[in-house]
């Protein structure tokens, strides 16, 4: 192929070396890394506003901020975690990385596009944050209900729906481009159906992007001019429904969990088979189950509205269709048992982190079904058993598949490996530290603490108080994940281009990547997932033939 | 002799079901019942409770055996077997779950039904035969817009004097259901919700109580509706929850079977003071409810005094 020159094609413009990482970039591997370290900082700040909330709860009385600053407390921590962590770094972080690998492209579809995607986030995350010092941040909760959100102090509420809507448009943007990279930047030769399984999760999660994001969009626009011109479009004072303003929400939040959930899956598929030395399991079954979850995702939303007088019929059809999300769900994870059944095992902090993820995703599954049952929905809505749910969703099973895809890209990104003692003291940490915060708040949802109260019954105390120590123990957990980051990049041992010995085709170049992935033309991967097959049948150039983490130098 | 895999494993499910079975029928993780739905709802949690351990246990104990059993052991280079997948193994595994949440689906609907939530609460009929109040949005249509905002500003009472001065022109007002399986001589009770309060008011004895109080045994039908932001009326020991929602009343109804206080709480994120929106239902023995209505009514029941009277709670 035509190679332009090294000076017209490395043009000024774009800065190089560190620099790049805060520079307009059009890499995707650096926007990629962009939005990891932007989303891990924003991870550590909603992690701070969790601490806040564990602290004020760790005594029944109200004593540690005020009431009003809790709420802001709370509703910062839901928006910063969702919209600035986990929906950035399992999307535009990796999906930006991993994707042009794994089509065999060279970059994103629109990288102009994609940079500026990234470039929403920073502002839209320093006005999320800085609205809590200048005019008082929102008090309504991450959901910003009406009539609420409208009576509460309204700088907050608006800077809260600017900075979501920011937030939205660079989800949307973002999406676009992975659906149009993966169904069109695929190199001549590779079908749909050889891809690896993360390209999949991720046109599921981008199609639920581009269908239900625009709605939560517009509803919060319509929220902006009940609060700032005085509208009815959900006050009822002025004629208007506010059970319609959750239809609406719920119609884009419930999809989000699938847009937080569906790239976790997609990373999972990946890590596990590398790591157990095995073909995915049911390849084709696991593509028909992200498309039956996100045909289900779309139609389910109203099961957040068990308690808001919704007729008999809709709670019943909500019931069933949610429910049957179980059964795709249920067919990958028991495809993922059956990958790691007879393999090779290699257990490693990336694999302990996608392990628990089965076991936490296992039980927030099954607490999700009997939450879909419309009788005892009705008993623990609104309750801690409904965040102690949701956080084994999106913390135990999307939290946890981020940080085992750090330990497994991390060689990729920087060309060392991380400090597997250092990573297997942050997998206990935080595995300790996050059943011990969230498995007693089932029981005290059920025994009668509702959810966003900074005071509650003393006589669930002692539990509180453990879930707090929980969380002190996932706030210590970061410091060897932090300190590993930090001093690997410089000392840790040198990796090699494909230390796992992986055959997806991001591991068949150099670590890092150069500019444009690969030095000659990109190899056409048929089978990212062929292990178990005679070595000799291999065409591995990188492979060490040495054995992972403890000696993977080539 | 070496006992066959398909044995052990028989055996390692049956025993997995007996105890998932056990475990649910011992499970005792819910508050004390004190509804007539209470029981029932027991009922569905502990068949969900079974289910979920049963499934929990078995993928767990895939998980950490595989963990086990397939680790690799040092200096092992090589792959697993290459098997990419297993056509009846994956039918299998898609069936059981579809047949169990068909199963819990049709359960709970079932369950559902017995607590009075398929009860058809026809959307255009109106509580107590008389309008007694009108949906805010119709008062609009009456071109009354001036008064909705004043509706929400003013005491619980005054919605009823305000709408008497609309003559004749009273539809059934559209109500809202929650669970609704209260027979002919249910107990009215209406609740106002409130930043940061639930005020009770019994029409039949023109009491007004910041605290609920209620008869064993007899059913109760609540007419909520709220004046400011959503609230949510949550009583743990009746397994009961129903929203209170600004401009959309809503009926519900329970009986409760076991005397006591229980906490009322606010559910629903309301404001600054949201944890401390309690309050308490006392559920009394016949004769002391009676009892209880005779020292807190009203001298002269009116609507004059009912507009006035101020929460006893």
């Amino acid at each position: 192929m035509t190679v332009a020159s090294p000076e017209s094609f490395q043009g000024s413009l774009q800065p190089q070396g560190w620099l790049r990482y805060f520079s307009f970039s059009l890499d995707h591997k650096v926007i990629g890394l962009q939005y990891l370290v932007t989303g891990f900082i924003f991870y550590l700040i909603g992690g701070a506003l969790a601490g806040v909330i564990r602290t004020e709860l760790a005594s029944p009385i109200s004593d540690f901020i005020s009431r009003e600053t809790y709420n802001e407390v709370l509703t910062l921590h839901g928006t910063v975690m969702i919209f600035l962590w986990i929906v950035p770094v399992v999307n535009g972080g990796f999906g930006n990385y991993l994707i042009p690998f794994y089509v065999g492209a060279r970059d994103m579809a629109f990288p102009r596009l994609n940079a500026v995607a990234f470039w929403m986030i920073p502002p839209a995350g320093i006005l999320l944050i800085s609205s809590y010092f200048i005019s008082g941040a929102a008090q309504s909760g991450w959901t910003a209900y009406p009539p609420l959100s409208i009576t509460t102090p309204a700088a907050g509420q608006v800077v809260w729906i600017l900075s979501v809507l920011l937030l939205g448009g660079s989800s949307i943007f973002g999406a676009i481009n992975f659906i149009a990279t993966v169904l069109k930047l695929r190199q001549p030769g590779l079908k749909l159906m050889q891809l690896p399984m993360y390209c999949w999760a991720m046109l599921g999660t981008s199609i639920l992007v581009v269908l239900s994001t625009p709605v939560l969009a517009g509803t919060l626009i319509l929220l902006s001019f009940d609060i700032v011109a005085h509208t009815g479009f959900f006050n009822p004072a002025l004629g208007g429904n506010v059970v319609v303003y959750q239809h609406l929400f719920w119609f884009y939040s419930h999809p989000a969990v699938y847009i937080m959930v569906l790239p976790a899956f997609g990373l999972v598929s990946e890590i596990l088979p590398i790591h157990a030395r095995k073909p995915l399991f049911g390849y084709t079954t696991m593509v028909y189950s992200i498309l039956g979850i996100v045909f289900l995702g779309l139609i389910v939303w109203a099961h957040h509205m068990f308690t808001s007088g919704t007729p008999p019929w809709m709670r019943l059809f909500f019931t069933i269709a949610t429910s049957f999300i179980a059964v795709p769900t249920g067919i990958k994870f028991f495809n993922w048992l059956a990958t790691l059944w007879g393999g090779k095992i290699a257990l490693n902090s990336a694999m302990l982190f996608s392990c628990a993820f089965i076991f936490h995703f296992v039980f927030g599954g099954i607490t999700g079904v009997a939450l879909a049952q419309v009788p005892f929905d009705i008993h623990v809505h609104d309750t801690y058993f409904v965040v102690g749910h949701f956080h084994y969703i999106v913390y135990g099973g999307t939290v946890f598949v981020i940080f085992a895809a750090i330990y497994h890209w991390y060689p990729k990104f920087t060309g060392r490996m991380l400090n597997e003692d250092l990573g297997r003291l942050h997998f206990l940490l935080t595995f300790v530290g996050f059943n011990l915060c969230f498995l007693p708040q089932h029981w005290l949802g059920l025994n009668g603490m509702p959810r966003r109260v900074a005071e509650y019954d003393p006589a669930f105390t002692t539990l509180n108080q453990a879930s707090s120590i929980g969380a002190l123990l996932m706030a210590i957990s970061t410091l060897p994940l932090l300190y590993n980051v930090i001093w690997s990049a410089f000392r840790g041992q040198v990796a090699g281009d494909n230390p796992w010995r992986a055959l997806t085709p991001e591991w068949l170049t150099s670590s890092p990547p150069p500019v444009e992935n690969w030095v000659g033309a990109a190899p056409l991967v048929h089978e990212p997932y062929a292990y178990g097959v005679p070595a000799d049948q291999i065409d591995l150039n990188a492979t060490s033939g040495r054995d992972l983490w403890s000696d993977g130098r080539s | 002799m070496t006992i066959p895999t398909s044995l052990i494993t028989l055996v390692l499910g049956m025993v997995l079901v007996l105890g998932g079975l056990w475990v649910g029928q011992n499970v005792n993780l819910l508050p004390v019942d004190a509804s007539s739905n209470a029981p029932v709802y027991d009922a569905l949690f502990q068949v969900l409770f079974s289910i979920g351990t049963i499934l929990f246990v078995g993928v767990t104990g895939l998980l950490i055996f595989s963990l086990v059993r397939f680790r690799r052991l040092p200096g092992d280079q090589g792959d697993g077997v290459a098997i990419e997948g297993n056509l009846p193994l994956e039918i299998l595994w898609t069936a059981i779950p579809a047949v169990v949440v068909l199963f819990v689906g049709i359960y709970s609907y079932d369950i559902y039904e017995r607590m009075g939530g398929m009860t058809p609460l026809n959307g255009h009929e109106a509580m107590h035969g008389d309008a007694s109040s009108l949906m805010l949005a119709e008062h609009q249509s009456h071109g009354d817009a001036m008064a909705a905002p004043a509706l929400l500003r003013e005491g619980p009472g005054s919605s009823s004097t305000l709408l008497a001065d609309d003559p004749g022109e009273a539809q059934p007002e559209r109500v809202w259901g929650g669970i609704s399986s209260a027979a002919g001589d249910a107990l009215p009770v209406e609740l106002t919700a409130m930043q940061f309060a639930f005020i009770f008011h019994y029409p039949d004895s023109s009491i007004t109580s910041g605290e609920l109080h209620v008869p064993v045994g007899r059913p109760v039908q609540l007419r909520m509706e709220a004046r400011d932001v959503i609230h949510a009326f949550w009583v743990p020991q009746f397994r009961l929850k129903q929203d209170v929602i600004p401009g959309q009343p809503t009926v519900m109804s329970f009986t409760p079977t076991r005397p006591g206080t229980y906490p009322i709480v606010c559910a629903e994120l309301c404001g600054p003071y949201h944890g401390g929106m309690r309050t308490n239902v006392v559920v009394h023995e016949q004769e002391a409810f009676e009892a209880w209505i005779r020292q807190n009514a009203p001298a002269a029941p009116s609507t004059v005094a009912l507009a006035a009277a101020p929460p006893t709670g």
